[in-house]
């Protein structure tokens, strides 16, 4: 059976009785996990709060970071600084110097880009490649799709299609996340998986970007986060306890 | 020989606070098959009401089982009934009533 992942739930930290309702849904559709959206300066009570609020609705629970950075050297900064404290780290690029600084950076899990600006959509075949080298995920959120109308709809649509493609061409792994900010714009899993045909992402892919590159991700960046992690391919299995 | 059309059955819940009948809920889910994927679209998925169970806000509409994924995408892509904000969850898929009245139980 496959288990499920959002990892971009953007719940209210300040509103405690929603954030538990948006959890509490996330679990009856069918998510066995969830990543939330916090901010560097979220407090260990506002973490241990979420962490128990998901364990009570028996949802795994993934700390992450959105990062907006204007400059390349920003990013890297934010990097240094945070890296540690998440177990994922979004980019939103708004610059094509930054999407290619994030697509190359192995810190970054997630790239996002602008769905209303498409002309700051810089998925092309380049950062294609570069995030392919850097195991970076093309992450797409399927809320703007359920709330954009019309042609706006239409516009974004094609450009995931085309980015996609690209994606696919290069390897890159594709996350679906649901990017809600309310229960109304939830979904199940297969329900997003449907709606990604519209932008031609076949069934096996986009269950795959739902189920197992999240969670690929996810317990990737546990490990290294462990305190038994020292390079890659290399962790402590044992430590001698006193003489 | 002529083959017979296979269909799918899917159990549907609306997630609004304003009241429903049945011509709303085939109207919404029609609506949204027409929007996405327009007339050509719509005449595929050949959609049916089966059930509708006003006081669980539940309900079963049949769909041909080649326009399943269309008709699911549309179904997901429901933000809105009557101009007010809604949801509807798709809680199970089946080739037969029976079938997903086992796999839904409450329905």
């Amino acid at each position: 059976m496959k288990r499920f992942a959002d990892l971009h739930l953007r719940v209210p930290l300040k509103d405690n009785p929603k954030a538990e309702s948006m959890i509490q849904k996330a679990s009856e559709l069918g998510y066995n996990l969830v990543g939330i959206p916090l901010s560097p300066q979220t407090t260990r009570e506002q973490i241990s709060q979420l962490r128990h609020i998901c364990s009570d609705t028996k949802v795994d629970f993934a700390t992450r970071v959105n990062f907006s950075p204007r400059t390349p050297n920003e990013l890297l900064q934010s990097l240094r600084r945070f890296r540690r404290k998440f177990e994922i780290v979004a980019v939103r690029c708004h610059t094509k110097d930054v999407a290619r600084q994030a697509a190359k950076d192995r810190r970054v899990d997630l790239l996002q880009f602008s769905v209303t600006n498409l002309r700051k959509r810089f998925f092309d075949e380049a950062e294609a490649e570069l995030a392919s080298q850097a195991l970076s995920s093309l992450e797409i959120e399927l809320a703007p799709i359920l709330q954009l109308t019309s042609f706006s709809r239409v516009r974004l649509l094609s450009s995931l299609r085309r980015e996609v493609a690209t994606a696919e061409r290069f390897k890159v792994p594709i996350t679906i996340s649901s990017g809600a900010t309310d229960e109304l714009f939830m979904r199940g899993p297969r329900d997003y998986a449907a709606l990604t045909t519209l932008f031609d992402l076949s069934m096996s892919s986009a269950l795959r970007a739902l189920s197992d590159n999240p969670w690929v991700t996810v317990e990737r960046n546990r490990k290294k986060l462990s305190a038994d992690y020292v390079a890659p391919g290399i962790h402590v299995v044992g430590r001698k306890t006193g003489d | 020989m002529i083959k017979r059309e296979k269909r799918r059955y899917l159990a549907l819940e609306v997630v609004s606070e304003q009241p429903l009948n049945e011509q709303t809920v085939l109207y919404t889910v029609q609506s949204s098959v027409h929007r996405l994927f327009g007339e050509y679209g719509a005449s595929k998925a050949n959609l049916k009401l089966i059930k509708f169970i006003p006081e669980k806000r539940q309900f079963v509409i049949r769909c041909s089982h080649k326009a399943l994924e269309p008709v699911r995408a549309a179904i997901a892509s429901t933000t809105e009934i009557n101009g007010k904000n809604a949801a509807i969850h798709v809680l199970g898929v089946s080739g037969t009533l029976k079938a997903l009245s086992k796999k839904t139980r409450n329905i």
